[in-house]
């Protein structure tokens, strides 16, 4: 085989990838569920998936126009390189540069969750938007206005009417459409999933032995293949200053107060710092916690206080296999997918 | 003859008579207007927004700034027992003491005398979990709920009051929830069924008008079981916090008369 014979293959081999490319690019594939998933809880049925409808959706989340004075986006506190949190802050600033209580939670696999926000107090993903939007120190705005401005752009008519058939810009087909970009954030690409998958990909011992740690020591709160089972509980954490009540603020009852959500494991190494307040800034600081920093705060989950002992004994050596499997949950990928970056 | 024209008239009279309590003929396979009056007072005072100046249960002064609330879910109960319920799509109205085209909620419903009113105050849980494409209207969170809808706790404001006092913070009172989602939780819903025999039934008949008219006695929201202080707390914002007012407020209202 002689040079020439290797350019024109090597030519061919690159036409027919540029083309795949392009193909690719072409086909819009709507929401996929990941086969080692269950199904999704969102309701498809009233907001079916379309290119145009996802695409004005990841258009509205980039958007600073649905803050108040227009300088800060969904995306300013939900940064994709980090799936979709505000890394590096323990809780988020907003508008004026005001900060909040809660650390960002991830943009990632909404479409299983059954309740929204560290403490569950909305129950639609298509009203999610509306809060962060009309918070004083989130984005400030007013949904009349927001609407409003959407309706003076010179852009977003047009683009409602590609999506939705009509120019108008309601509630509905303004927040479903934030709702479509929402739910095709997937991140179900990590090493786990592979091995889950029988990928030909297969754990090191250590992870292994890690992920035989979890299922052993972090079930049931974080159930596969989600890493969640969606429920409010108490872990432990110290009562901060600002003696957030969580779960019991949104349902004002007493067994439900110190609750937070029990957030995914996914992504873990981009989404640090941890817990509702960003508290702990690596992984090794949340597994200390679980192991010998648990207190007993009213309503502390009964998983913590097993045989008389608080929190959930562990080895040094236990600790770091954990870390080591939970480090096969991240999807670097999802952080990269350009469907989902600001276009 | 002076007896046989007393008798005519008097068989005359009684004729018409007995036409008019035989009332109109009404057809039940027809729909026709009726309105219902939410005419907001203060004690024996006409609630005037802002300038009215109105004393609560401790001795405090006060204005009203701001006064809406929802009132949904309306049952007529005909004379003859049978019962109508307007659809539910039909039937959520805001009325808002700053906007009088509020004030008169009109309904569609079979001709027929009626001889009692019950409705909701405040949005069905139903309605409160359903679809955002199915809140429209007054239920709308980009319009005219965007101030009556909590965003951090899924749920409409049922009813809200605000004014101020001399000395002491303005009041803001807002009451809602509707008894979770998930969980059962604070409901804040209050029935109002109201008889209308004594005040007067309405008659409803097309090209009539019938207005049931209600007095809401707004005082009796703030004062009554719970006596309010304006101050403390200034504001109220969420459902367990909101119950005395509703306890208070599910009396405030009642049957002035009827407009036939």
């Amino acid at each position: 085989m002689n040079r020439k014979h290797f350019i024109v293959i090597f030519i061919f081999v690159a036409g027919i990838c540029a083309c795949n490319k392009d193909v690719l690019e072409e086909i819009f594939q709507g929401f996929q569920k990941p086969i080692n998933f269950p199904q999704p809880v969102y309701h498809f049925e009233t907001n079916p998936i379309t290119k145009e409808r996802y695409e004005l959706g990841r258009k509205l989340f980039y958007d600073p126009i649905l803050s108040v004075d227009n300088t800060i986006s969904c995306g300013s506190c939900h940064i994709q390189t980090s799936a979709f949190t505000h890394h590096g802050h323990s809780v988020s600033h907003g508008i004026f540069d005001s900060l909040g209580t809660r650390n960002s939670p991830p943009i990632m696999n909404l479409a299983w969750n059954t309740s929204f926000m560290w403490d569950g107090g909305i129950v639609d993903l298509d009203l999610q938007s509306i809060a962060p939007i009309t918070n004083h120190i989130e984005m400030g705005e007013t949904m009349p206005n927001v609407l409003q401005k959407l309706r003076a752009s010179s852009t977003y008519p047009v683009l409602f009417e590609k999506a939705w058939g009509s120019q108008e810009i309601t509630s509905n087909n303004f927040l479903k459409s934030l709702s479509q970009f929402m739910v095709m954030c997937v991140s179900s690409n990590s090493k786990y999933d592979s091995v889950s998958r029988n990928l030909g990909v297969s754990f090191t011992g250590d992870e292994q032995e890690g992920y035989t740690l979890v299922k052993q020591k972090c079930t049931p709160c974080h159930q596969e293949p989600l890493f969640t089972d969606y429920s409010f509980r108490n872990n432990g954490i110290s009562i901060s200053g600002v003696n957030d009540l969580g779960r019991g603020l949104v349902t004002q009852i007493d067994t439900d107060k110190y609750k937070f959500k029990v957030p995914s494991l996914r992504n873990l190494t981009y989404t640090a710092p941890y817990m509702h307040d960003g508290r702990f800034f690596t992984l090794e600081a949340v597994i200390d916690h679980y192991s010998n920093q648990v207190q007993n705060t009213p309503n502390l989950d009964p998983i913590f206080k097993q045989g008389g002992q608080l929190g959930i004994s562990l080895t040094a050596n236990e600790k770091q296999k954990i870390i080591v499997f939970l480090k096969t949950l991240n999807d670097k990928g999802f952080l990269f997918d350009k469907r989902f970056s600001e276009q | 003859m002076k007896r046989i024209i007393l008798s005519v008239f008097s068989i005359t009279l009684l004729l018409s008579s007995c036409k008019k309590d035989d009332a109109p003929n009404y057809n039940s396979n027809v729909k026709a207007d009726l309105s219902v009056e939410f005419d907001n007072v203060v004690g024996s005072s006409n609630l005037q927004l802002n300038t009215g100046s109105y004393t609560n249960g401790v001795g405090q002064s006060f204005n009203v700034t701001k006064l809406k609330y929802y009132v949904s879910n309306f049952v007529l109960t005909n004379v003859d027992g049978s019962v109508y319920t307007v659809p539910q799509k039909d039937c959520y109205f805001l009325i808002d003491e700053s906007d009088a085209t509020t004030y008169k909620p009109k309904l569609s419903i079979p001709e027929g005398e009626y001889k009692s009113l019950s409705f909701v105050l405040g949005v069905d849980s139903l309605r409160n979990t359903m679809d955002i494409n199915q809140r429209t209207g007054v239920l709308d969170v980009s319009a005219a709920a965007a101030d009556m809808y909590w965003s951090w706790n899924s749920g409409y404001i049922f009813f809200k009051i605000e004014g101020t006092s001399p000395g002491v913070a303005p009041f803001k009172y807002h009451v809602g929830g509707f008894g979770g989602y998930t969980t059962a939780t604070t409901n804040n819903l209050r029935t109002f069924t109201l008889d209308l025999r004594t005040r007067g039934t309405a008659q409803v008949k097309s090209g009539k008008s019938a207005n049931i008219h209600l007095f809401v006695d707004v005082l009796k929201a703030i004062t009554g079981t719970t006596n309010m202080t304006f101050g403390t707390p200034a504001e109220i914002h969420s459902p367990t916090a909101g119950i005395p007012i509703a306890n208070n407020y599910s009396s405030m209202i009642v049957h002035d008369h009827t407009e036939n």
